[in-house]
C-alpha cells in the first residue's frame, strides 16, 4: 500500500529542555508516504515537543529525524524555510491573521513562496472552494465560526501542496459537529496522497476513524497500533 | 520567485507598518526631521561662514614695501617673481604718488589747502608697495617669510589676525555642530529602533505564522527595513522643504538687521546650498533609517 521509503523517520530521539525536564525519551517510529496517523497522549506526554521537532523549531538532544529523505539534525538554518514549505501545519488556535480577509490569509502562504499574483488569483479561490468557503472569500476571521476558521487554516496549509500535513489539536477549539467536518476533510486530503499526522485529545474521533495511533506518555512511546484506539489511559 | 512581487509586498507592508504603528512612526519621523533640521541650519551657518571667510581672506592683504632707491625695473622683476607663486590670488602695485594721493583724499578731505602746503614734496616717497591677496590665508605666515627674504624688500605688513580668528571660529562651529548632530543621530537611531521593535511586537503572531509556513529571513525582515528607510526618507524631506522656504527670509532678515556688517555678510545662493544639502540629508535620513531597522531586525527576528 505504501512506498518503501518512510516519509518521516524518528530514530532514538530524546529531548531534554535546559531546565532538565525530559520531554522525549528514546522515541523511534516511522511514517510511510500517504499514511494517516494519530499521535495521542495527555498533556506533558511529549506531543507538542514532537510537533516542534518536526517543524524544526527545536533541536533534539540526541537521535535522528528524517523527513522526505532530509536529515533535520544536519539541516542548516538557511535551509529551514524551504524545508517548512514542504509541511502544511494547522493549530488548535487556527493562527489566522486577524486583519486580513479569508482570501488574503490563504494568499499569504503563496506570497511567501513568491507565487505570482496570477497564480494566487487562480489557486486560492480553488482551494477555498474545496474547503467549502467560496462564499467567504472577503470575510474577516472574526466573522467566521471556529470550524470555518480551521478550514481557512487548512486551506492555507494545503495551498502550496505539501507532501505532509501536521495538525496540532485541530479540533481542540471546535464543537463535535465542526470537529467531524474537519476530520472528514483531513481524511479526504489524505486520500489525495498527502501524509497526515494529527496530534489530538479527542477520544471519539480517534476511536471512530480506525487509523494508526501512536500513543505517548511522559515522553515515551507506549504503543503504536494500526487501526488503533485512544487507549493511553490504560498505560 | 518573482523578486518584483516580493519587493512590492515589502513596500506595501512597510507602509502598513508605519500606519499601524503611527504614534511611534511619527515620533521617529519627528526626531529625524528635528535632527536634519538642525543639520541643515548648521550646514547653512558653516557653508555661509566659510563663504564669508573666503571673502574676508581675499580682502586680507599683505603689503610689501621696497628698499629706498629701488628702480622701477627691479620692482617689476619682483612683481613677476611674486606673481609666479601659487599662493597669490592677486597682486596690485601702488606707486608712492598714488599712495600720497589716496592718503590726501582720505585725510585732508575738505581741507585740500593743507595738503597743498606739502607742495611737490611727497612725504610718502619710497612708500610704493604691493598689495597681495592670497588664495589661502593659512599659508600666510610662510609666504610672509618668503617675501621678507627677497632682495629689495624693506618691510612686509600683514594683518593675519582677523583671518585666522575667522578660520578658528569656523573650525569651532564645525566641531560644535558635529557633536550636536552626532548626538541627535544617535537619538534618532534609538527611536527608529524602538519603533521597529514595537512593530515587531505588534506583528508577533504574523511573524510566527510566516516562519511556520516557510518565509525566508529576507521576506520577514524586508518590510521592517522598508519601514525604517521610509521613516528616514520622510524625516529628511520635511526639514528640507521647510529650510528651502525659510532660507531666503532668514538671510534677508540678517542682512537687514546687521546692515552695518553688510561688507562682511555675504550669503550663498539657496540653490548652491541645497545642491549639497538635499543629497546629504536624504542619505543621512535613509541611512539612519536603514541602520536603525537593520540592527533591530537582526536582533529580534532570528528564525
Amino acid at each position: 500500500m505504501f512506498d518503501e521509503q518512510p516519509i518521516i523517520t524518528l530514530e532514538n530521539v530524546s529531548k531534554t529542555y535546559s531546565a532538565g525536564s525530559e520531554a522525549l525519551q528514546d522515541v523511534s517510529f516511522s511514517i510511510q508516504k500517504g499514511e494517516f496517523v494519530f499521535i495521542v497522549g495527555s498533556s506533558g506526554s511529549g506531543k507538542s515537543t514532537l510537533i516542534k521537532l518536526l517543524l524544526k523549531e527545536i533541536e533534539p538532544t540526541s537521535g535522528m529525524i528524517k523527513i522526505n529523505g532530509e536529515d533535520l539534525t544536519k539541516m542548516k538554518r538557511k535551509q529551514v524555510p524551504k524545508y517548512r514549505r514542504k509541511l502544511g501545519v494547522v493549530f488548535q488556535d487556527f493562527r489566522l491573521l486577524k486583519d486580513r480577509n479569508v482570501f488574503e490569509n490563504v494568499a499569504f502562504a503563496q506570497r511567501i513562496v513568491g507565487k505570482s499574483n496570477y497564480t494566487i488569483r487562480r489557486q486560492v479561490p480553488a482551494m477555498l472552494s474545496l474547503m467549502g468557503l467560496s462564499e467567504k472569500l472577503l470575510s474577516l476571521p472574526k466573522q467566521l465560526s471556529g470550524g470555518e476558521q480551521q478550514r481557512v487554516a487548512l486551506a492555507r496549509a494545503l495551498v502550496n501542496k505539501p507532501p505532509v500535513l501536521l495538525a496540532d489539536e485541530p479540533t481542540g477549539n471546535l464543537d463535535p459537529k465542526n470537529s467531524w467536518e474537519i476530520m472528514s476533510l483531513l481524511d479526504k486530503i489524505n486520500k489525495t496522497g498527502t501524509t497526515v499526522v494529527v496530534v489530538t485529545h479527542n477520544h471519539e474521533i480517534v476511536n471512530a476513524m480506525q487509523k494508526r495511533v501512536i500513543t505517548m506518555k511522559n515522553g515515551v512511546l507506549v504503543s503504536d497500533e494500526q487501526k488503533g484506539g485512544y487507549n493511553y489511559v490504560k498505560h | 520567485m518573482s523578486n518584483i512581487s516580493t519587493f512590492i509586498y515589502s513596500v506595501k507592508q512597510g507602509v502598513k507598518n508605519i500606519y499601524r504603528n503611527r504614534m511611534f512612526s511619527l515620533a521617529s519621523v519627528g526626531t529625524i526631521a528635528a535632527c536634519l533640521f538642525m543639520f541643515g541650519i548648521f550646514y547653512f551657518i558653516l557653508s555661509n561662514f566659510q563663504f564669508m571667510v573666503q571673502n574676508v581672506e581675499s580682502n586680507v592683504g599683505i603689503t610689501v614695501f621696497f628698499d629706498e632707491g629701488i628702480t622701477d625695473a627691479e620692482i617689476s622683476s619682483l612683481q613677476t617673481q611674486i606673481e609666479a607663486r601659487s599662493e597669490v590670488a592677486q597682486i596690485t602695485y601702488t606707486s608712492a604718488e598714488q599712495a600720497w594721493a589716496s592718503f590726501c583724499e582720505e585725510m585732508f578731505e575738505g581741507d585740500e589747502d593743507l595738503a597743498k602746503s606739502f607742495g611737490e614734496d611727497n612725504p610718502l616717497a619710497d612708500s610704493s608697495s604691493f598689495e597681495i591677496n592670497l588664495t589661502d590665508v593659512s599659508k600666510q605666515d610662510a609666504f610672509v617669510s618668503y617675501l621678507r627674504g627677497l632682495d629689495g624688500v624693506r618691510q612686509v605688513n600683514s594683518s593675519d589676525g582677523a583671518a585666522k580668528t575667522l578660520s578658528n571660529i569656523n573650525v569651532l562651529i564645525g566641531y560644535i555642530s558635529a557633536t550636536i548632530i552626532i548626538i541627535l543621530l544617535a537619538v534618532a537611531i534609538f527611536l527608529i529602533s524602538t519603533t521597529i521593535t514595537m512593530g515587531i511586537a505588534v506583528r508577533k503572531d504574523e511573524i510566527t505564522i510566516m516562519r511556520l509556513v516557510g518565509a525566508t529571513d529576507f521576506f520577514i525582515r524586508s518590510p521592517f527595513i522598508v519601514e525604517g528607510v521610509l521613516i528616514g526618507l520622510i524625516g529628511a524631506v520635511i526639514p528640507l522643504a521647510i529650510l528651502y522656504f525659510i532660507y531666503n527670509s532668514v538671510i534677508n532678515y540678517i542682512s537687514d538687521r546687521f546692515r552695518v556688517l553688510s561688507d562682511l555678510l555675504t550669503f550663498l545662493d539657496v540653490n548652491i546650498v541645497f545642491q549639497t544639502l538635499i543629497p546629504v540629508s536624504l542619505l543621512i535620513g535613509m541611512g539612519i533609517g536603514f541602520i536603525g531597522s537593520f540592527v533591530t531586525v537582526r536582533k529580534h527576528l532570528r528564525v
